[in-house]
Order: structure tokens, then C-alpha cells, then sequence
């Protein structure tokens, strides 16, 4: 079977994250990797055909030409093959771009099962898995922290809003995995190697014939009006533990009113 | 007035108090509507009500709890095609935002999530305050195509009440192929404690890596309960098992707004700070003088928090009597 890894490149979550003056994610202001919480994705697709499915696993990006870090990171954990959709056009795209972009090149490729991180680190909405699975018109199993893929079904455990559920559906379709579904192994200096040498297919709109004017700033649904930086907390007082029944702290605490 | 849909977020009929700041949020821009999904509306209306829901639709369809979030999609659509709300408003949640994306794409609607706030713009229409970047910045936004849907974050605004007596409206929904793919197989209500839940609360008190084991957890546990708090951990407290994931504060986990936020043995990573430092207030225990957490404090000890919380205990409980 095919599984195909949707993955992003963003913006290193540890940094110092801004803004462009249009409103939009500053990428050139910090480095930027393999999104943190897509390594649980590439962990999960390992883990399954370790697990005895025979399948091939692609990776896709959707990104400028630097995004392929992220899929030489991914190629490095293991796997066969990338695919980076790259086109001036795509930027500025909101999730329904994103999604327009990723349904287009995972149905050009064809999928069995398409594995998602939760989130992105960077725009966070953890909204492409739905969109990708009302778009490719399959069945979306997300949030799983546990999984099982077999007879042509998916099995899991959720964390929903106010429970934990247990849910399946058929294949083919779109699943996504929280950072509770297993630690990421980090890539060995073979595999790194092993990377350089794997199929890397680069794709413009053209290539999955989407209009322009439904991806990029001219596509979004929503905008911008203003991105201002929070003001910086001033530190407080801070005092050493003074070992009398800590009179300080509960002091601050009833003026302001919380004992 | 513009009618404004508010996806009901409840438990067996219960409904939860983010669902209540959505009404008093919807008020701002129209008339709210709830839309009401599966068993014990009867109960449920009073409330909605109460927090000003004109009207009620009520699916009480077996779909709504057998399949996972696509019956909810079909509902809520259907029903706004027909309504034509001014916006639609959800819980932000893994089932929220899902439900509100894929609605947003079936009506041809841009979508905002994880709103801290919304008031009405100029025209009317629904502005939007998102805390990002691991809440270093504010931003203000706006949809710019169809009807606004807008997931909001616990905490964005405290319910008021605007009573009316609702009209409740049974709605049949003709679900599509889609709506029962995904089956559920058994459904277990997360354990609710006599404390606060998390992302409700006022006052949050959390233990990290120096609360240095489960069993210690106890101490934390205590300073919460005698402030009526709910209790939060680290993700390395929970990673290391220690307490469980459901209460883990930070980028990955649940992010919180109270009024008080007091963080013991935290050292303050940025993947902790993302999800509280829109507090309030914050108050921070650490032995370590240098911890990143300080910068943040509004408040800081720097001591042993085994020592410094146990005394905070005592010396509340000597103040109060």
C-alpha cells in the first residue's frame, strides 16, 4: 500500500518567531526545520511497515525550495521517496490553499493511508488532516495517540474534547497523530546518507493543475488587520524563600484578593 | 438581528461553561442560536437560554455519538444553509476546530481558530484576537469570504447571563455517506475530580521536573485545593509519568488563561510558556535562581518548593481563620 506523510517546514518554535508587515509568517527571520510535531508522523509510518504492512512511504511538502530540509529530514528517519510542491503562487496560502494543494498532489500520487503530525509549530489551527479528508473524500481518524493499521482498517485511541474514544474506519484514509503516539527516533548517520540517494519529485500548480487564484494571498479567506507583539511581562518581585511560613508569598496572594 | 449558530459543547445534557462564554461572546454580533447535538436537550435549553439562546436546534440523531465528528458537520451545516447565521461559533477542542473546518470548506467560509476574543468590526462583522507564536504576539483578524466560523478558547470572556425563554426547534438531518465513516467504538468521559477542569479554571497551580515524582504530586495537589484550583503539569512531569496528560500545560497540551497561575519546580521552557503566559497574574516556586520562569513571575521564591509550599498552606490557612 501507499502511505504518504504530509510534512512542513516552519519556523524553529525555539526562536524568536515575527511577522512580515503584510501580516504573514516572517520564514526569513529564524531557521527553520522539520515541524516537531510531524516527526511523530514520520515515526508512526515507519512503525507500520516495521509492523509487517508491506507499503512504500512518500513524503509531501508544500513550501519554498528551502522546505526540502524538511523532507531530507524525514528520508533520513527512513522511508522511499519525497515529493516538494513548490510554486511562487502558494505563498501567503491559508489552511483551505494549504489543503487545495496537498489533496491535489496526494491524489496525483495515490494513497492508501495519508499520516499528519496533530499541528503545525507555526500556525497551530491542526486543521489540514479535516480539510485533507473532506477534499480526498475518505474517512479522518486524527488525534490518535495509538494506532493500529490492519485488514484494511484503522484502529485508535483519541483524546476528544471531553473524553477518550476509541474509533476505526476504513482505508483509504487521512489520520493524524499527537506527540503522545511514541517518541520520534532521530536519524542515524547511515540514514542520513541513505537520503541524499532517495527519489525527490518537485511539482508546481501547473504539474496539479490548480487555478492560481484559489491558493496564495488571493485564495485566503481570512486577513491580518494587525500583529503587534505582546508587551514584554515585567518581572516582579522576586524573593528568596525566607523559611518563616513563606508570609511573602501569601501576602502577594491576598492582595490580590486570591486567598 | 443577525442570528448568530453556537455549537453547544455538553456532557450527557450538561452543557460546559466554554459554551456559555460563546453565547455571551455571540451577543456581540447578533442573536444567538444554539445548535444542540444528541441526547438531554430538555435540560440543556434552560441553560442555553439563560446565557441568551433565542432559539435551540435540537439533533437528537443516534449519528451524533456512534460516528466521530462528521454527523456534527453535516448538522451544522445543514442548518446554517438554511439560517443563514451573521457567524458560526465553536468550542476550540480537537472535535471543534475539525467540525468548524470542514464546515467552513462545505459553505465556501473562511475559518479563524483558537480566538481569544471577537467583537464587532465597523460593519458589523466579527473581529477576531488570537494570542500566537507561543503567545508572543497578539494578532487581530478578519474572514473575507462567507459566513465568519470562528473556533474560541476557553476563557475568552466571563458568561453573563441574558435570560429568554428559548424556542426549540427539532431538526431532522439527512446525513451523508461521509458523516458515518468513522465509528466510535466505546467512549470513556474523562475522570472529573472535585477540583476545577483545567481550561475553566481561575487559578491553576502546576508542578514540574522538581516536583521530581508522582507521589509528590500530593503537595501540589494540596496548594490547589486550598486555593480552589485546578492542578497542571509540565510536559516533562507528565512525559515522566508522573501526573497525567490531560492536565499538561504548554504548546502541545492545554493552553490556559486564569487569573492566577502558580508554577512550582518549573524552569520555564518555551514549550511551557506557550501555554500560560497570557495569565493574569503568575507566581513562580524554583530553586534555581536562574530559571527562565522568573522573568515572567510577577511573584517569585526562590527556594525549595517542599518547603516554601507546605508553609504556603499553613500560612493561608492561618489568614483565613
Amino acid at each position: 500500500m501507499k502511505i504518504v506523510v504530509c510534512v512542513k517546514h516552519v519556523p524553529d518554535a525555539t526562536a524568536d518567531r515575527t511577522f512580515t508587515e503584510d501580516g504573514t509568517n516572517d520564514r526569513g527571520s529564524v531557521d527553520s526545520l522539520l515541524s516537531e510535531l510531524d516527526e511523530y508522523a514520520v515515526e508512526q509510518a515507519l512503525r507500520i511497515v516495521e509492523s509487517g504492512v508491506e507499503a512504500e512511504i512518500t513524503y509531501l511538502t508544500v513550501g519554498p525550495d528551502d522546505a526540502k530540509d524538511a523532507l531530507r529530514k524525514a528520508l533520513a528517519m527512513g522511508g522511499d521517496s519525497a515529493i516538494h510542491v513548490s510554486d511562487q503562487d502558494i505563498e501567503g496560502s491559508d489552511a483551505f490553499g494549504t489543503s487545495l494543494v496537498l489533496a491535489g498532489a496526494i491524489e496525483r500520487h495515490g494513497f492508501d493511508l495519508v499520516l499528519c503530525g496533530m499541528a503545525s509549530t507555526d500556525g497551530t489551527m491542526s486543521v489540514v488532516p479535516a480539510l485533507l479528508a473532506e477534499r480526498l473524500g475518505v474517512p479522518a481518524v486524527t488525534h490518535l495517540e495509538e494506532l493500529t493499521v490492519e485488514d484494511g482498517t484503522v484502529t485508535g485511541r483519541r483524546e476528544s474534547d471531553s473524553a477518550t474514544v476509541r474509533v476505526q474506519g476504513a482505508l483509504p484514509a487521512v489520520v493524524s497523530v499527537t506527540d503522545r503516539s511514541g517518541d520520534a527516533r532521530y536519524p542515524s548517520f547511515k540514514g542520513i546518507m541513505a537520503a541524499k540517494k532517495k527519489p525527490l519529485e518537485t511539482l508546481d500548480l501547473a504539474d496539479l493543475g490548480i487555478d492560481t487564484e484559489r491558493v496564495g494571498r488571493t485564495g485566503a479567506r481570512s486577513a491580518v488587520d494587525t500583529a503587534a507583539r505582546r508587551p514584554p511581562r515585567t518581572k516582579g518581585e522576586i524573593v528568596a524563600a525566607d523559611g518563616t511560613g513563606d508570609a511573602g508569598l501569601a501576602a502577594f496572594l491576598t492582595a490580590k484578593k486570591f486567598v | 438581528m443577525a442570528e448568530i449558530l453556537v455549537l453547544v459543547d455538553h456532557l450527557d445534557g450538561t452543557v460546559r461553561k466554554p459554551t456559555l462564554e460563546l453565547l455571551t461572546l455571540a451577543r456581540r454580533l447578533g442573536e444567538p442560536s444554539a445548535v444542540f447535538l444528541g441526547p438531554g436537550a430538555g435540560a440543556a435549553a434552560e441553560t442555553l437560554g439563560r446565557y441568551g439562546a433565542h432559539k435551540v436546534y435540537v439533533v437528537d440523531a443516534p449519528e451524533v455519538e456512534d460516528f466521530l465528528v462528521t454527523p456534527a458537520v453535516d448538522a451544522l451545516a445543514q442548518i446554517a444553509e438554511s439560517a443563514g447565521p451573521a457567524a458560526i461559533l465553536l468550542p476550540s477542542g480537537p472535535d471543534g476546530k475539525e467540525t468548524a473546518a470542514r464546515v467552513a470548506l462545505r459553505l465556501e467560509s473562511g475559518l479563524i481558530t483558537d480566538a481569544v476574543d471577537i467583537t464587532a468590526g465597523e460593519d458589523g462583522r466579527p473581529v477576531t484576537e488570537q494570542s500566537v507564536f507561543a503567545a508572543t504576539y497578539q494578532v487581530t483578524a478578519h474572514i473575507t469570504q462567507g459566513i465568519p466560523v470562528i473556533t474560541v478558547k476557553p476563557n475568552a470572556t466571563a458568561p453573563e447571563p441574558a435570560p429568554v425563554t428559548p424556542e426549540v426547534e427539532k431538526w431532522d438531518v439527512a446525513f451523508g455517506p461521509a458523516a458515518t465513516t468513522v465509528k466510535v467504538l466505546s467512549r470513556t468521559p474523562r475522570e472529573r475530580g472535585d477540583r476545577p477542569e483545567l481550561t475553566e479554571a481561575d487559578i491553576v497551580v502546576s508542578g514540574g521536573r522538581g516536583v521530581n515524582g508522582a507521589e509528590n504530586f500530593a503537595v501540589i495537589e494540596r496548594v490547589a485545593d486550598v486555593l480552589g484550583a485546578a492542578v497542571g503539569a509540565s510536559r516533562a512531569a507528565v512525559d515522566a509519568g508522573w501526573y497525567p496528560h490531560s492536565h499538561q500545560v504548554g504548546q502541545t497540551g492545554t493552553q490556559v488563561s486564569p487569573q492566577l497561575y502558580l508554577a512550582a519546580g518549573i524552569s520555564g521552557a518555551i514549550q511551557h510558556r506557550a501555554g500560560m503566559q497570557t495569565a493574569k497574574t503568575i507566581v513562580a516556586v524554583n530553586k534555581d535562581k536562574d530559571a527562565p520562569i522568573f522573568e515572567l513571575a510577577d511573584y517569585g521564591v526562590v527556594g525549595d518548593l517542599f518547603q516554601v509550599l507546605p508553609q504556603l498552606v499553613e500560612e493561608i490557612e492561618r489568614r483565613r481563620s
